[in-house]
């Protein structure tokens, strides 16, 4: 079903609120002088809460076609929307109190961050090439303001500056891809460039060199929203430079969008569908190519991680090797993977977020992102040193935490489809990973403590953050079914039509 | 008479320009002028495949929004760039090399 521009808008009123939530932050950001620096926060705050209630309220709307087939409403842009908007009120509250933004002015930084949410949502919603490119670039341009924030600070300036070359060389290859689609079946439209790709000989009938030329040149773009190997070359630089809250951010939401896009493109743009089981366009072995893709990008990750000694680095190349282990889930080409990559995503949202409060925290009162200077944290604050310890061992995948049922369902999947000797890697890079998780578990735990044993300060809305993002990491496995059972009624992709 | 496939050459080549100018400049603004290209390259064959098809205007509407987002991007790159020219006196990228250490 494909509504016109009058019905589309009462499935439209997330995006709405954001947008009335950016012009209201600046607006008051100008106006209110006093007032500002207490209104802005929670202005952000309300417009979030507010744009996931409307999510919430269209949670039953049956799959359609926006604006002329330029946003699909469906159960994965839900699942999407609902996840963003999330890690998006969760960065607003880890940055408050961070010493880093602080000196800054702030009110830019929650006009920007709203932008950034309005692009993903919309980037995870788009199924026309026009809107998928207009609103990566608002994803990207937005974040490389915000990685630049601290304007004094010399590597945060240097990060922004290599993360926008390689942003605007990788979405610029992309766009170059995206017009040869264009040429070759004449629409911007993904069900209509699946169609016509089809029309023109099927899986195994189109131009062969075309289609190779079109995805790697496509991947490039997808590949550097989630920093997969080949295109994760800016990512250990850009983390560590950037102010840590902007990490934390990056580390998850864009790279989620990324892999909603990716999924999109892929599965309703370039795909045959037959049952629940996908065959993408092109005489290539796709799944041996993602393969190759997942498996470089986990192990390039942890085996670069191994050797970190700045924890936010380190945090870096561990955020590359999860986007490996979620690459997984899109090797099968099921419902099944897609379900997986959805867990992996709703879980590694808490157990990341969580390790880079905790990096936060202690960079507010030490300033120090060095692992060795973590020494002997148990003494000094027993509870951030307990909740990192839960943090990271999510992270590795132990049960009972959460990371676990992301492992469990994305080596389930390739299991699934036979591919042991894959899964054996996977679990043979948790193994590596569990290695340098494990040795800030030690530092902060079993080490003495050089130097300063002062008590931390942690402020109560950071204590009250770190239990809000330790009760999923440790109660979600109890509570298991709804999360089953909705990312299972996530995985509905609207068709076209 | 020019034909698309002139287009698509045109296209092509400036494509490779950009690349191989963004591979070999140390200097940031060169930087940002071979991702010009690449981004007008994709706007040549965006209007060119509009111009000799018959499937309607998609692709110079496209073009019209590339061309938009290229000058913001711009905008805020060369906005990144003065910030490190102040900070750091140069705008070659082999002096932003700290992170790496």
């Amino acid at each position: 079903m494909i509504l016109d521009n009058l019905h589309s808008l009462k499935f439209f009123f997330p995006e709405l609120t954001l947008t009335a939530g950016i012009l209201l932050v600046i607006l008051c950001d100008i106006t209110l002088k006093g007032l500002r620096n207490r209104l802005n926060p929670l202005l952000t705050l309300f417009t979030l809460v507010l744009a996931a209630y409307y999510t919430f309220q269209l949670n039953h709307a049956a799959s359609a076609s926006l604006f002329h087939g330029m946003l699909a409403i469906d159960g994965f842009a839900q699942f999407f929307k609902l996840f963003l908007l999330l890690a998006s009120v969760l960065v607003v509250l880890a940055s408050l109190h961070s010493a880093e933004l602080a000196p800054f002015h702030q009110g830019e930084f929650f006009a920007l961050l709203l932008a950034v949410t309005l692009g993903m949502v919309l980037l995870a919603n788009s199924t026309n090439l026009a809107m998928l490119y207009l609103s990566l670039e608002l994803v990207s341009l937005t974040s490389y303001i915000m990685v630049g924030y601290l304007k004094t600070d010399r590597l945060s300036n240097e990060a922004s500056l290599k993360y926008i070359l390689f942003g605007a060389i990788s979405t610029g290859s992309m766009l170059y891809g995206l017009s040869l689609i264009y040429g070759l079946t004449g629409s911007l439209n993904l069900y209509t460039i699946r169609d016509a790709l089809l029309s023109q000989g099927g899986v195994e009938g189109v131009n062969q060199f075309t289609i190779l030329l079109i995805l790697v040149l496509t991947m490039a773009g997808f590949g550097f929203k989630t920093a997969a190997v080949p295109f994760h070359f800016w990512c250990p630089d850009v983390y560590a430079g950037a102010p840590t809250p902007v990490t934390a951010f990056l580390s998850v939401a864009p790279k989620a969008a990324g892999f909603a896009v990716l999924v999109r493109f892929f599965f309703s743009g370039m795909s045959q569908t037959s049952g629940s089981q996908w065959a993408i366009i092109g005489g290539i072995n796709w799944p041996l190519v993602l393969i190759a893709i997942s498996v470089l990008t986990m192990t390039l990750g942890n085996v670069a991680a191994l050797t970190q000694n700045n924890l936010k680095r380190m945090l870096a190349y561990s955020s590359i090797a999860h986007a490996g282990y979620i690459m997984m889930g899109a090797v099968v080409l099921t419902g099944e993977g897609v379900k997986s990559i959805l867990i992996y995503l709703f879980v590694y949202l808490f157990m990341n977020l969580g390790a880079f409060l905790v990096v936060t925290i202690i960079y507010d009162s030490d300033k120090t992102f060095e692992i060795d200077d973590y020494n002997g944290m148990f003494k000094r604050s027993p509870f951030v040193a307990v909740a990192m310890a839960i943090f990271m061992l999510s992270l590795i995948g132990i049960p009972p935490f959460s990371g676990f049922m992301g492992k469990l369902y994305v080596f389930g999947s390739v299991i699934d489809k036979g591919l042991y000797w894959f899964a054996a890697i996977g679990a043979l890079n948790a193994a590596v990973a569990a290695f340098y998780y494990m040795r800030v578990l030690k530092a902060m735990l079993i080490e003495e403590g050089n130097g300063s044993t002062a008590p931390l300060q942690v402020s109560f809305l950071n204590q009250a953050l770190l239990v809000a993002l330790l009760i999923p990491n440790v109660l979600l496995i109890v509570f298991w079914n709804p999360i089953d059972r909705w990312t299972a009624a996530s995985v509905q992709l609207f068709g076209g039509g | 008479m020019i034909a698309l496939q002139h287009y698509l050459l045109l296209s092509a080549a400036l494509f490779s320009l950009g690349i191989f100018g963004v591979l070999t400049r140390k200097n940031a603004v060169n930087v940002l002028m071979g991702i010009e290209l690449i981004l007008n390259s994709a706007n040549i064959n965006l209007i060119a495949f509009s111009r000799y098809s018959s499937h309607g205007l998609d692709g110079q509407m496209f073009a019209v929004f590339v061309i938009v987002v290229a000058a913001a991007e711009v905008a805020v790159a060369l906005a990144i760039v003065l910030t490190m020219y102040g900070l750091l006196k140069t705008v070659s990228l082999d002096q932003a090399d700290t992170l790496r250490r």
